[in-house]
């Protein structure tokens, strides 16, 4: 049963060619996080050194001067014109460092926001869903009253309240976006678990003598998970924005990681000087990947969820 | 309907003590009085000024019970750190700015003019323009129109909002000189600063809008009265216009009652980058400088109007909808 549903969705996505060029590039992405991730040991007189990754040796450009056209050969500082160490496809930031090397970077930190805090929030919104739906009772009282409470606190302010306490990183960004975002989804899944605790098979499970373990885990989570897979689907672009949007305000990630809102950031200064390429280089990533799940997550959530299908 | 009302308020108090209790946790225990000190001294203070600060903001007191004797030499239970912040935020009296030295109701009072003098009107507009292109898209659903049109809705919702502000600053006020870039003016003259940030903000939010209208149209097509209406030979026209909009009025009410004290936060990085000196200015100063009062005030008077919001949003169900009745 579960393999023909999964069939019919994969079924369903493929004739949608949009969303099969989205998962195309969202599956490049995450080869370029991929990529980011595993190291390539180098030696040298110090030993052997772990701190380099397989896209820091392909994409990693010599340091230049200061900021570089695309594709330039030479580029003018304080009005004096230096020859460029190499060629920069998207060209060099004020540090000189190689833009497209930058927005490569972003894509890793891009991947864990948009992931790293739909674990968390879909981890206590399983847990605490499916326990308030199925016993009920002050069980489900308390969990109401507790997500009652953090739902009324506006979620950016809820953000910023907790990122400006917590020191600046990325796993602490991960953290706050994570418990900012379970209550939509525990809410959803706690009503599934009301009308799902009634089925038959549930009732039969039941009267064969299931513990309530049983039920929970084996039972009614398998049937209650397409609702995580979507919110995930549906989360991503979201949080991958936000995070721009946060290190822009200045709670995001901490300097020193790859970070398409930080390239953002330095594009009022630089547009009136006619440097461009630091703004549109960050933007085209970042678009590019957030159109991927738009298209992708919205079939994939026609595909999956049973409310939605017809007939 | 007042005993609605009245039962209502009485149920939003234990959700505005759990606000309460929740940001007190945050900002005393999970960060420590000494850190957050710190933070607020900058760089490397010395323990006696850590010390001095924290005495200055009530921060040695006990956490929730006060056993030691004040200075009278009697012993004050609630003289505690919870308590004395609970009461300072229950009775709306702010505490002071660490960074700016003003009361913090005072400052909302003074930015919140300008934060609605930019949202207001965004919040009308998209609303004016998103509907009628909604049931526009509607009337033409599954259409090679339609799916376009759902197509440049994807293509707006995934461009980040910091595009639409820098771009159109930069093309719109430097470039072509339409607008003015930067500043604010108090009165009549707020006008002309406004207009870009607030045409920047029906733009950033008309894809979204846009789809969530269309979605919320076509479940009220698939309605049965809808097909009753056209056995009658009602016209396609009316049918949306009069029968379809009606009901779809329910779904949007929510919404757009709900997002209403969200205006104010929205419009942070507007305001930031034309310079208009409302809420979202002083939550980034806030930020910024460490500012916990105000962050902390700000917490707590948004979260009252999301929850008078949604209370509100309940009543206005009666007013679009008689089948609705509230006991």
């Amino acid at each position: 049963m579960a393999e023909s549903h999964l069939h019919i969705a994969i079924k369903r996505i493929r004739k949608e060619k949009l969303a099969v060029a989205g998962f195309c590039v969202i599956c490049l992405f995450a080869l370029i996080a991929l990529l980011d991730t595993v190291p390539a040991p180098y030696r040298d007189a110090g030993g052997m050194h772990f701190n380099r990754t397989v896209l820091d040796t392909l994409f990693q450009k010599p340091v230049e001067r200061s900021y570089s056209p695309p594709l330039a050969r030479t580029a003018t500082l304080n009005r004096k014109e230096f020859t460029l160490k190499s060629t920069h496809v998207l060209g060099t930031n004020i540090l000189g460092e190689d833009v497209l090397y930058d927005a490569l970077k972003g894509v890793r930190t891009a991947f864990i926001i948009g992931i790293v805090p739909l674990i968390i929030a879909s981890f206590f919104a399983v847990v605490f869903g499916l326990l308030a739906g199925y016993y009920g009772g002050w069980v489900d009282d308390v969990i109401q009253y507790v997500y009652q409470v953090l739902s009324s606190i506006p979620g950016i302010l809820l953000l910023i309240a907790m990122l400006t306490v917590m020191e600046r990183g990325i796993w602490q960004l991960c953290i706050a976006l994570g418990v900012t975002s379970w209550v939509g989804l525990c809410r959803l899944i706690r009503g599934e678990t009301l009308k799902v605790k009634n089925m038959e098979y549930v009732e039969a499970a039941r009267a064969l003598g299931a513990s309530d373990g049983h039920l929970l885990f084996r039972q009614i989570l398998p049937n209650v998970m397409y609702l995580v897979i979507i919110e995930m689907t549906l989360d991503f672009s979201g949080l991958v924005m936000s995070e721009a949007v946060l290190t822009y305000i200045g709670v995001g990630v901490e300097p020193g990681t790859g970070s398409w809102g930080r390239m953002i950031l330095s594009a009022d200064r630089e547009l009136p000087n006619g440097i461009w390429w630091n703004l549109t280089g960050a933007s085209i990533f970042l678009f590019l990947l957030v159109l991927a799940f738009n298209l992708f997550a919205d079939v994939l959530r026609d595909a999956l969820d049973p409310r939605l299908r017809k007939g | 309907m007042f005993y609605y009302i009245v039962r209502r308020i009485l149920l939003a108090v234990p959700t505005v003590l759990g606000v309460c209790l929740f940001t007190f946790l945050l900002f005393n225990v999970f960060a420590s009085p000494e850190a957050i000190a710190r933070k607020q001294l900058g760089k490397n203070p010395t323990t006696v000024q850590v010390k001095a600060w924290i005495t200055a903001h009530g921060m040695d007191k006990p956490m929730f019970f006060n056993q030691k004797a004040g200075k009278d030499g009697r012993i004050h239970p609630l003289d505690s750190r919870f308590w004395n912040q609970m009461k300072e935020l229950i009775l709306f009296q702010f505490p002071e700015s660490d960074y700016l030295h003003e009361n913090v109701g005072d400052l909302i009072k003074e930015k919140i003019v300008p934060s609605l003098t930019i949202t207001v009107p965004a919040f009308l507009l998209s609303i004016i323009a998103t509907l009628p292109l909604a049931l526009f898209v509607a009337y033409y659903r599954g259409t090679y129109l339609d799916r376009l049109a759902l197509f440049i809705c994807v293509i707006l919702m995934s461009i980040v909002i910091l595009n639409y502000i820098i771009v159109g600053q930069y093309l719109l006020a430097v470039v072509f000189k339409y607008f003015p870039i930067y500043g604010y003016e108090y009165g009549i003259g707020a006008w002309k600063f406004v207009l870009l940030p607030v045409i920047l903000a029906v733009a950033a939010g008309l894809g979204g809008g846009l789809r969530f209208y269309r979605t919320v149209m076509l479940n009220e097509v698939r309605a049965d009265y809808v097909r009753t209406a056209m056995a009658k030979g009602v016209s396609e026209g009316r049918i949306l216009f009069k029968h379809v909009l009606k009901n779809a009025m329910i779904p949007i009410l929510t919404t757009t009652v709900l997002s209403i004290p969200f205006l104010i936060t929205g419009s942070l990085l507007l305001e930031m980058y034309f310079g208009i000196p409302g809420m979202g200015n002083l939550l980034l100063n806030a930020i910024n400088n460490a500012d916990f009062p105000i962050i902390r005030s700000l917490v707590y008077v948004y979260s009252l109007l999301y929850i008078a919001g949604s209370i509100v949003t309940d009543i206005s169900y009666t007013l679009v909808d008689p089948r609705v009745t509230l006991e």
